[in-house]
């Protein structure tokens, strides 16, 4: 059989690094063929070489045995290759035949039948009528496969799908794509999550540092081999010591509700939510469901008017009026889930972004720079944590995402705070820091912090948290024990099924939502 | 389609910081050297009367230090401001409502000897620039109304008040109707620094602005969060530096530089209150500002090439002929060289050996 894609020495070179260094890739029809890496790897560049959205530096793209150019998206849409993006590309305010109709030629009404045929023949039940604004994530992303199949294509690229899925929605994709597969379609899947792969995929192509590492059948891996070939050595584990937590709540928070001001911040619905000296909290969830509000809420960045203040308290102590310099002050830190421009500032050396949230803490005299004390602080924090960078001096922009986060996870953790709250973590991090990261959340915990922890990553919470919550929509469920749960329930309750958590018996305060 | 794409540089060279404004100056030599062709000038002597003739005697080195005081205070302000990424450009406004104030001093106490009046006025002329600058930073975090529309007609706003005070209220009672004030009595006025020459000591205060403002933006932690705030203001949010505040802070330093620059003027040369009391120093300073790489030292060179251009220009046109049009020409190319040094710093410009849209290359990540 005639391969559908064969890549060759593809190479594209940035001016910092070789993204794809000389990349030998083959697609046969009817094949799921995995594409594994670490964030950095050379994945998605490489899938847009394929998508004609980057144009390599050398090497050969032959498509259907043809050698050619792939000069744009259109034209590769045209030869029959199609992407579903990691962020959705749909218009908001139009219905789902109004989006895919702006695809696809043809009027809305044949293209209404077209679109029912597909979404029968596949499982991708969608409302054809729905405003693209009411759907949740799973079925905006069912809108865009549709979308992406109505054009016939012979390819599909699918950039980490699953990133936004619930554990069921992600079942349902791959019963879609295997049933996509078994009609001669070639997929390429880019992931970082194993499990997936070798539940999924025929082949796999592991990418390290922009090259070939290695090629696999999935079935016949473990999640440690194939970790060996993604990031060259054996998956770090994190240690967990038992907590002393003491009962005595840190923080809490009271009937927290925000009125959504605009499409970029979710509303929030009576949340309570408290967390005690000694222990981690996380919050599971699709993000963009509230997540972002409650943070910021809890940071201080957006502040609540003198008569909420009371909402949250930090002790006895009244803190949402607060911004956040004023709550660092008491006790609470932030690690945001933006690194580069929230975080710190990107062209800002460390040693001087050190000073962005250590002002308060001795960094700054008499509203003088300690430049000195500044200094250390960035290079005891750098040696700590085990940042790789060139010293106090590199500006922030320069250190990979893995290690900027390294740095300003070490600069909190450093800072002493009482309680601290962490938006994704390990977000966008390579397994080996994101290991170390979470080694250095529970090892605070266990010195007295109170921690909450917001995170995506369902494996995460249940490594490294005492309790959870789920938010859906704004709201957020009671809490329950890690311990006493599994990632189905949590998984379903994702998907707005608050029921399903086993109810905890220890919790005294929240209240049922 | 392009052949040719930006794309940013990973590395700073220190060195090519300090070549952009050399690179700059001399490029608008060359752009000089044509448009004085076009004169009729050869481009000799037209840069020797530009250049030269004013450092070539004590009378021209005093004019390039009177016009460079004003420049080098009102550019330090301004820097300040840019930093924090607030655009204050009616720097022209703020110093004409500074020279109002200082001179309602002088004719209101004229007759008084007292040492303590000509600082006084200073005083008063910084709080007038800083009242009004202060306009634009109400409107600005109150309302979210653009600081450059507002400072911009605030200026014309200041100009057509300084014509009414000049014609009316402020005019001097036995001056035959002119425009202008009474002329200010000798303690309302700067002593000269220079015997012979017009320069005084006026500049001394652009020298301690420019220490302060070194200080201030290097060694401070409000300035500090100035220029948080001015790069990263979601990095500003998140530690807590008030945006509100930077905003005010940056308008009102500016404003106080220009409104004391404005008081050199009124109590240095011209001695009185009149129409005409800056040939668009305000404006200037802009341009010194960004030359001086908004840093506290670069502008001091800035600001004494600029002012060497203001006086050159007077003695281009007496001497060779040239417009006087030449001096603000000459201004708009070294800005323009500036600028365009400033985003090669940044970006280098690649050859890519396939056609795509340019645009594309900025969305590009190597993730």
């Amino acid at each position: 059989m005639m391969p559908l894609l064969e890549l060759s020495g593809i190479t594209r070179i940035y001016p910092a690094v070789t993204a794809n260094d000389s990349i030998d890739l083959t697609v046969m029809p009817g094949e799921i063929h995995a594409v594994l890496g670490e964030n950095g790897a050379g994945k998605s560049t490489l899938m847009k070489i394929i998508y004609g959205a980057s144009s390599p530096d050398m090497g050969t793209i032959k498509w259907q045995g043809e050698a050619l150019n792939i000069r744009n998206p259109a034209h590769a849409r045209a030869l029959g290759i199609g992407m579903v993006f990691q962020h959705f590309s749909l218009f908001e305010t139009l219905t789902v035949g109004e989006n895919i109709s702006m695809a696809i030629e043809g009027s809305l009404s044949d293209l209404r039948t077209r679109i029912q045929d597909a979404s029968r023949r596949f499982g991708l039940d969608v409302d054809v009528d729905a405003r693209v604004q009411s759907l949740s994530v799973g079925e905006r992303q069912r809108v865009e496969i549709l979308r992406c199949l109505l054009q016939e294509p012979k390819l599909i690229i699918m950039d980490e799908p699953t990133s936004v899925l619930p554990p069921q929605g992600i079942a349902d994709l791959f019963k879609t794509l295997k049933t996509l597969a078994a009609d001669g379609l070639g997929i390429l899947f880019i992931s970082h999550k194993l499990e997936e792969i070798r539940e999924l995929c025929d082949v796999a192509t592991v990418l390290r540092g922009g090259k070939v590492t290695g090629h696999a059948i999935p079935r016949e891996e473990t999640d440690q081999s194939l970790a060996r070939m993604m990031i060259g050595r054996d998956l770090p584990h994190t240690e967990r010591p038992s907590s002393g937590a003491e009962k005595v709540d840190l923080l809490s928070v009271t009937n927290l509700s925000l009125q959504s001001d605009s499409s970029f911040n979710t509303a929030l619905e009576n949340v309570f939510l408290n967390v005690r000296r000694g222990e981690i909290i996380g919050i599971a969830g699709i993000s963009g469901n509230g997540q972002n509000s409650l943070a910021s809420l809890l940071s201080g960045e957006t502040q609540l008017p003198q008569s909420l203040a009371g909402s949250i308290k930090l002790g006895d102590e009244n803190i949402g009026h607060l911004d956040p310099a004023a709550r660092r002050e008491l006790g609470l830190n932030f690690i945001p889930e933006e690194r580069l421009g929230r975080g710190a500032v990107p062209v800002h050396s460390l040693t001087d972004n050190s000073l962005l949230t250590g002002h308060g803490a001795g960094l700054a005299t008499n509203g003088f720079r300690n430049v000195a004390a500044m200094k250390q602080f960035a290079q005891a924090t750098i040696q700590a944590f085990d940042v790789r960078c060139g010293g106090p001096v590199a500006e922030a922009q320069s250190l990979s995402g893995g290690n900027l986060q390294k740095f300003i996870v070490g600069r909190e953790i450093s800072l002493k705070p009482d309680i601290l709250i962490v938006s994704q973590p390990t977000w966008g991090v390579d397994v080996g820091a994101a290991a170390a990261i979470r080694q250095n959340l529970i090892d605070l915990s266990r010195a007295g912090t109170a921690i909450l922890v917001i995170s995506e990553e369902l494996e995460e919470l249940f490594e490294i948290t005492d309790r959870l919550h789920v938010m859906f929509r704004g709201r957020l469920s009671q809490s329950v024990k890690t311990s006493d749960t599994d990632v189905q329930k949590v998984g379903l309750a994702m998907t707005g099924a608050f029921d399903q958590l086993s109810p905890s018996s220890e919790l005294e305060g929240a209240l049922d939502v | 389609m392009s052949k040719f794409r930006l794309e940013q540089r990973t590395q700073h060279s220190t060195g090519a910081a300090f070549m952009v404004p050399l690179v700059a100056v001399f490029l608008t030599l060359i752009g000089g050297s044509i448009l004085f062709l076009f004169y009729n000038v050869s481009p000799i002597n037209g840069f020797h009367a530009l250049l030269i003739e004013p450092l070539s005697s004590l009378y021209g080195v005093g004019e390039v230090l009177l016009k460079m005081g004003p420049l080098l205070l009102i550019a330090q302000g301004l820097a300040i401001g840019f930093r924090a990424n607030v655009w204050n450009i009616g720097a022209e406004g703020q110093l004409i409502v500074g020279a109002i104030c200082a001179a309602a001093l002088a004719i209101w106490l004229d007759g008084t000897t007292s040492p303590f009046l000509l600082p006084i006025m200073v005083v008063a002329g910084a709080l007038g620039g800083m009242m009004w600058a202060g306009i634009a930073a109400w409107l600005r975090t109150s309302f979210n109304a653009n600081e450059i529309l507002v400072t911009f007609m605030l200026s014309s706003i200041a100009l057509q008040l300084l014509y009414y005070l000049v014609s009316g209220p402020m005019r001097d009672p036995q001056g035959f109707n002119f425009p202008q004030s009474i002329l200010f009595s000798s303690a309302a006025t700067f002593d000269l620094l220079i015997e012979n020459t017009r320069a005084n000591t006026s500049l001394l205060i652009g020298l301690v602005v420019t220490f302060a403002a070194w200080i201030f933006m290097q060694r401070s932690l409000m300035g500090y969060k100035l220029i948080v705030g001015g790069t990263a203001p979601a990095a500003a949010r998140y530690a807590g530096f008030s945006e509100k505040k930077s905003i005010w802070l940056a308008l009102l330093i500016g404003g106080a530089a220009a409104g004391a620059a404005g008081v050199g003027e009124v109590a240095g040369p011209l001695g009185m209150l009149q129409r005409n009391i800056s040939p668009g120093y305000g404006f200037a300073a802009i341009i010194v500002a960004f030359l001086g790489g908004l840093h506290p030292v670069g502008i001091i060179f800035s600001s004494a090439l600029m002012a060497l251009l203001y006086v050159g220009g007077d003695f281009a046109r007496l001497s060779v002929g040239l417009p006087s049009a030449v001096t603000h020409i000459l201004q708009g190319l070294l800005l323009t060289f500036y600028l365009a040094g400033a985003v090669l710093l940044k970006y280098r410009v690649r050859r890519v050996r396939t056609k795509q849209p340019n645009i594309l290359s900025k969305a590009e990540d190597t993730s």
